[in-house]
């Protein structure tokens, strides 16, 4: 069943919208705070005046209509192999929502089940949804630690990767940034994550969303425009996210 | 060999801590000269080795069983915090060996990391060993939390006697099945200890974090995978109820209530625990079943686990926090009402590099009374989860030693609590003993 976790919140001022924000699998692909990256969207949707609406979709929910911002995160090998099927069943759905242009954000196990294929190390090879023009094959090399990478569109963003797929990316994506710390996609390309029209995908987790805000009101702009062909912004206060930028940045890798 | 490797490893050890540290180093040069050194010493002791491990309160498990096999007259060796490897199993040995390498102890109980626990059955097979839970710890060291129940697996595997399983906790009770694999002689039996229904919603474990759907209503626990419901065996020991200041165990088709000194409902889950492995210990010889559940009700919380301190006259109590499920369950046995908080979060290696889990963490129970002071590297991180949560908050400030003056000197007259990260927690022990009585861990 899909379910709302959040109440409504109760408003000081008339909302701007609702804008319906779906997580993806979080009973199995919810690893290393993914949460953290749904209750940055639900509590920004509301800082910027409009009303967030959470729900969620696991296997054999029904998929829910006027979705406006799709999130979906990491996993263990375990998780996503039960997911593979319900997912490539919703492939035909999902990809026609990235190619109108729905903003969606996906980390790590989704991120590369967004992209063609996932061969593991152990053999089998997890067909991807094609979503994304990127294969990614399993490794015995662990890449963990702290990133910094640099991006045009959302300037530094931070986070912290652990896995142990390497992904290389087709002409179809753009990567996110170029890596200045940790590896990436790989450990050989130099650059983390893809974007694909308003679908970021990326490795990182920390959760990604918190110290990097910039990504998260992009997804919320696009679905505000996409929906109400404007976005009027609200001012959340993001001092402690800069704090916690600066300070994050001078940990070791 | 034998007679120089001993009497060179206590001189070492004897040096190394005149110089004021290096537990393991004693540890080292005994493996070097005498590699045997440690499976001889421990074959000898007549009830073998119980193994104790897991991602959460191994220290306050262990310690539980070695005062309830005391109480039971046994002498018990046990290995230290922090030595919780083989290289400081051999270095603990060393120290109470006597010089003929001699252990006087009927009973080995060892707290071993999930990893090096590993190594250590590869080279003493034990006869017992207790496994508590696989819970989101330190994942950028072992990868992934499949992978550590793989580990736990390993340590059953190499058990000659008795697994002692959580039976609540689907990746450790799903052990009990990859033992039937194994040929008859070196099949362990399996004992499990389990919760009473009422209490299974205090316990999510990782799978069911943020779910929505959370345990399922009946509070039957459901496989992680599949999402199927699985009969749970019998358990040996089940913790019925938790009180204020006691709790109710039922064995042997008994329910015994005592008085306990421990507090949070995780740790006195895993006092069932304790008392599950210290009855199979047992066996069939005579239980003296009043002074063991004495025995369980004193046991005091090993350090930092929900321990007690007296500043200013007011009680501080330091609670460790590791991973998500941990300070989820100090959240929730801790409860925020009349007490002063403070939150430390470091992120040095024995912490765990990745701040992630802070954001598994609901911290909903501080809205109300909010929290005094944020310190620690990763102070701002924190301060930026309670600022997605609601929480209000103080001070923040990074430098321990300052915040905790702030804290101490903002919240007099007021019982304080501390939820600190393993390095956080040293740290603060440390300043803590500038200004009263804490107990030195070597």
């Amino acid at each position: 069943m899909t379910s709302e976790t959040q109440p409504t919140p109760r408003e000081a001022h008339p909302s701007k919208g609702t804008i319906r924000v779906v997580q993806l699998y979080p009973r199995e692909m919810n690893i290393y705070g993914d949460w953290g990256n749904a209750l940055v969207l639900q509590q920004r949707i509301k800082w910027h005046g409009y009303t967030p609406e959470l729900l969620e979709y696991n296997v054999g929910d029904d998929f829910p209509e006027d979705v406006d911002i799709i999130v979906g995160g990491g996993g263990q090998d375990s998780g996503q192999l039960v997911i593979q099927d319900d997912l490539q069943a919703r492939a035909e759905q999902l990809r026609q929502l990235a190619d109108e242009g729905a903003p969606m954000l996906v980390i790590c196990g989704l991120y590369q089940l967004f992209g063609k294929f996932f061969k593991t190390s152990t053999g089998p090879t997890i067909p991807g949804i094609g979503i994304l023009d990127v294969e990614t094959h399993g490794t015995d090399e662990r890449l963990i630690g702290n990133v910094i990478m640099k991006s045009a569109e959302f300037g530094d963003i931070l986070g912290y990767e652990n896995h142990s797929g390497q992904t290389t990316l087709g002409p179809g994506v753009e990567p996110l940034g170029t890596v200045t710390k940790g590896a990436g996609n790989n450990s050989k390309d130099g650059h983390e994550g893809a974007r694909y029209n308003n679908v970021v995908a990326s490795y990182l987790h920390g959760s990604l969303l918190p110290k990097n805000p910039a990504i998260a009101d992009f997804l919320i702009r696009t679905a505000a425009e996409r929906k109400y062909g404007t976005f009027v912004p609200g001012a959340p206060d993001d001092d402690y996210a800069r704090l916690a930028r600066e300070h994050a940045a001078r940990r070791p890798r | 060999m034998l007679s120089f490797s001993v009497p060179l490893g206590k001189l070492v050890r004897t040096l190394s801590r005149l110089r004021g540290g290096g537990s393991a180093f004693p540890g080292l040069v005994v493996e070097k000269i005498d590699p045997g050194f440690m499976q001889r010493t421990l074959a000898s002791l007549p009830h073998g080795v119980a193994v104790v491990s897991g991602t959460n309160g191994k220290t306050t498990t262990t310690k539980m069983v070695v005062e309830l096999l005391e109480s039971q007259g046994l002498k018990v060796f046990t290995n230290r915090t922090g030595s919780n490897f083989t290289r400081g199993v051999a270095a603990s040995l060393l120290g109470e060996v006597d010089w003929r390498g001699r252990l006087d102890a009927d009973i080995a109980i060892l707290e071993l990391d999930e990893a090096h626990a590993v190594h250590f059955v590869n080279k003493v097979q034990p006869r017992f060993s207790l496994l508590l839970n696989v819970l989101r710890d330190q994942l950028d060291r072992f990868g992934e939390i499949d992978k550590t129940a793989r580990l736990l697996e390993h340590i059953a595997s190499k058990t000659t006697d008795t697994v002692v399983l959580n039976r609540e906790d689907p990746r450790v009770a799903r052990i009990a099945d990859t033992l039937n694999g194994l040929d008859a002689v070196h099949h362990p039996s399996v004992r499990y200890f389990g919760l009473d229904e009422s209490l299974r919603s205090t316990f999510p474990n990782d799978d069911e974090m943020r779910t929505g759907s959370g345990p399922s209503p009946s509070g039957t626990p459901v496989a992680a995978a599949t999402g199927d419901i699985v009969a749970l065996p019998a358990a040996d020991v089940v913790l019925r109820r938790v009180g204020a200041q006691d709790a109710d165990f039922e064995f042997d088709g008994k329910t015994v209530t005592t008085a306990m000194k421990l507090r949070g409902v995780y740790n006195i889950f895993n006092a069932a625990a304790a008392l599950s492995l210290a009855r199979a210990v047992l066996g069939t010889g005579p239980v003296d079943t009043p002074k063991l559940v004495k025995a369980l009700g004193e046991v005091a919380p090993a350090f930092g686990r929900g321990e007690s301190l007296t500043v200013d006259g007011q009680p501080l109590e330091l609670v460790l926090v590791k991973n998500p499920s941990g300070f989820r369950l100090g959240l929730k046995s801790f409860p925020a009402g009349g007490y002063a908080t403070m939150i430390a979060i470091n992120d040095n290696y024995a912490d765990g590099r990745d701040m992630s889990w802070l954001w598994d963490v609901e911290f909903e129970s501080l809205r109300e009374d909010g929290v005094e002071v944020l310190t620690g590297v990763r102070a701002y991180d924190m301060a930026l989860r309670l600022q997605y949560d609601e929480v209000p908050f103080g001070v923040v400030e990074p430098d321990i030693t300052a915040a905790l003056r702030t804290f101490i000197d903002g919240s007099r007259g007021k019982p304080k609590r501390v939820f600190c990260t393993y390095t956080s927690m040293l740290a603060i022990r440390r300043e803590l003993a500038k200004i009263t009585i804490v107990e030195v861990v070597s």
